[in-house]
């Protein structure tokens, strides 16, 4: 280990306990240690993980605010749905199944990125942040305005922008099933997201980045974010490594809120409000930008704090304030860093990310 | 991107030519032509009838006082700003459609007045940024970290380190770019532009900072330079021992015209640059 180069070693130190957070997660698990809320605590546990790594990689990494983050993972979780619920019978293994709904949901936020990113990531200025936070609250709506059922003969949807259509107008055959039903969302959905699917996708989404931060695109990338007209200079396309980032950005959440998404047998599309957005946001900046470690552990704890405070009813989010609070003057000051860092592995200090 | 043709690799092998001659370039096409470039910011006139040649393997100096238009000049070569007049016309190719990463793929390279440098990256990453174009490996090599990622990368990682060795910055690799002192911020930042394999290197107040040590240190690198790559470098500079000493030709700017052309002793001799430039420097000593 001491001959790597220290960002190597620091990556392996943070598979290396991702491993070890599976495994011991497992073990509880399968002695029914792990109460049945904590249990199901795991899967969006693993989605918001996913969700904060991915929003890193537009925050921390391209130097851009996005508000919408929320809105990538609303359209990969009903695209996800969608394609599950409508390959049930066609393919029957469930495994199979959810890489398919992550796939194609990755896919539809990609390119709803890609539709974004063309005209906001050739402008300067704070363009992202603003386009950002309008399609996550549009995305929402949108959805809420969908009808989509199944049957043999395929998928029949409904844009029901007027609000004057039911699910009747679906004409569903006999052994048709609705998928989603408007505003109440998809409901009857199968749910076969699994904490092993989420830890997967956790170390997929952690391997990609990673790979992509340490090459020509990712240094491409932190350059335009260091000085724009720097990396011009030495002949980088800023559009083109900024768009990357962020159609990555918006394919990971996507496959997130897919198994999110897959996670219930209701969903409304609410969920994926601007509330979430933020929530995602703040996981990040707590961890700190471009920090992917970081961002782990704080999407870890911060999701589950309140609902380890559940019992404590209104002073719930007082508490969480506090401790928001707290880890933000911890992660800043200079005491608590150098108090910290004699706690890092084999680590000399000073060279920090 | 890909019409234009790559340009071979330079090699740093010493060439003899120490001795400087003013016109071994004369039968090769010029580098850079520029004619009758200027540029308005509103109203204002920042730069009007610039007209400028230079050769394959020149040191050229670029002086006026300040607010003359000089790092103007440098930011319309390099297309940060575009010309509101003229044309520019780098080894024969006219620019006026190109962007600035396109110009700098042409083969322009610049350094930067106010530092600018990514600063949150290493030494070795800010040179690997410079080298971009001279990795082939794709992004999907990257992320599956396939033989030709770590092949490409070993590579631009010995080059980076090779280029760092001309100002013998190489045990400084690993520092975090903000954290040098400023010269060799300075230093870095020719580097830089150097890893983008250019024919034209564009130093806009190299030495500026430095102390006369530094300064001297870096005149022989500049001459080295030019030796080690035959490009050609056009700098600003204040520095008048630094002009005089290492440019073979110089063009004076003052209110955003040129106001002479010439070699090193016919610019001391010039009445109007002394009037214009050098003589307030002067007066400024006597006092
Ligand atoms: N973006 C801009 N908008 C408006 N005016 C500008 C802009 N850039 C430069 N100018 C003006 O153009 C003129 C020339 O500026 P420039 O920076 O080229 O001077 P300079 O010769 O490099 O001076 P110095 O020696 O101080 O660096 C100045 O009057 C400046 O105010
Ligand atoms: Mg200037």
């Amino acid at each position: 280990m001491k001959n790597l180069k220290p960002h190597t070693r620091r990556n392996l130190i943070t598979f290396i306990g991702l491993a070890v957070v599976w495994i011991v997660v497992t073990v509880l698990r399968g002695q029914g240690v792990l109460g049945r809320s904590a249990s199901g605590l795991l899967v969006p546990i693993c989605c918001y993980v996913v969700m904060a790594l991915s929003l890193n990689l537009t925050v921390g990494i391209m130097g851009e605010l996005s508000l919408g983050h929320a809105g990538f993972m609303g359209i990969g979780a009903f695209t996800g749905i969608i394609v599950s619920q409508s390959l049930m019978r066609a393919v029957p293994s469930v495994p199979l199944r959810l890489i398919a709904a992550m796939l194609v949901g990755a896919v539809f936020a990609g390119i709803f990125g890609f539709l974004i990113g063309i005209p906001v990531l050739r402008l300067r200025g704070d363009y992202l942040a603003i386009v950002t936070l309008a399609f996550g609250e549009i995305i929402k709506e949108l959805i809420t305005c969908l009808l989509v059922g199944v049957d043999e003969h395929g998928l029949h949807i409904i844009f029901n922008y007027k609000g004057l259509k039911g699910v009747e107008d679906l004409h569903l055959s006999e052994t048709g099933q609705v998928i989603i039903k408007g505003a109440q969302g998809a409901t009857g959905t199968q749910p076969i997201a699994t904490f092993n699917a989420g830890m997967i996708l956790i170390f997929l989404t952690l391997f990609i980045i990673l790979n992509v931060i340490y090459s020509r695109t990712g240094r491409a990338i932190m350059a335009i974010r260091d000085n724009r007209i720097a990396a011009e200079s030495v002949g980088i396309e800023i559009t083109r490594h900024k768009m990357i980032a962020f159609v990555m950005s918006a394919a990971m959440a996507g496959a997130a809120g897919a198994l999110y998404g897959l996670n219930y047998s209701n969903l409304v599309a609410a969920k994926f409000d601007f509330n979430t957005s933020i929530l995602v946001l703040v996981f990040v900046v707590l961890g700190g930008l471009g920090n992917m470690r970081g961002s782990i552990i704080a999407a870890v704890l911060l999701y589950v704090l309140p609902e380890a405070l559940r019992s404590m009813h209104d002073y719930r989010m007082l508490i969480y304030a506090v401790v928001l609070i707290a880890v933000m003057l911890a992660t800043n000051s200079p005491i608590a860093q150098s108090f910290f860092a004699r706690f890092r592995f084999g680590r000399k200090g000073g060279d920090e990310e | 991107m890909s019409e234009q043709k790559k340009r071979p690799a330079t090699k740093m092998v010493p060439v003899q030519t120490h001795a400087i001659v003013p016109d071994r370039d004369a039968d090769k096409s010029p580098i850079l032509e520029c004619h009758h470039l200027g540029i308005d910011f509103g109203g204002l006139t920042a730069v009007n009838d610039f007209n400028l040649m230079i050769g394959r393997t020149e040191i050229a100096g670029l002086i006026g006082p300040n607010g003359a238009g000089k790092t103007t000049v440098f930011n319309m070569l390099t297309k940060v700003y575009q010309p509101t007049r003229g044309v520019i016309l780098i080894d024969g190719h006219d620019t006026s459609k190109m962007s600035t990463a396109q110009v700098s793929r042409m083969g322009i390279a610049r350094t930067f007045q106010n530092i600018r440098l990514f600063k949150e990256m290493s030494v070795a990453d800010n040179v690997l940024v410079g080298l971009h174009h001279e990795m082939d490996y794709r992004l999907p090599s990257a992320i599956l970290r396939l033989p030709d990622f770590w092949r490409g990368e070993r590579i631009a990682r010995e080059r980076a380190l090779e280029l760092l060795s001309i100002f013998d910055m190489q045990d400084m690799a690993d520092a975090k770019a903000g954290s040098l002192p400023y010269g060799a911020q300075r230093r870095l930042e020719i580097v830089r532009a150097l890893a983008t394999n250019p024919s034209l290197l564009l130093l806009d107040e190299p030495a500026a900072g430095m102390n006369p040590s530094e300064t001297s240190d870096l005149m022989d690198n500049i001459v080295k330079i030019r030796d080690l790559f035959h490009i050609a470098i056009m700098l600003i500079e204040h520095d008048m021992n630094l002009v005089m000493g290492i440019c073979e030709g110089i063009c004076v700017l003052n209110f955003g015209e040129v106001i002479a052309k010439g070699s090193p002793d016919e610019i001391k001799q010039n009445p109007v640059v002394i009037e214009a430039y050098l003589g307030k420097k002067d007066k400024k000593e006597a006092q």
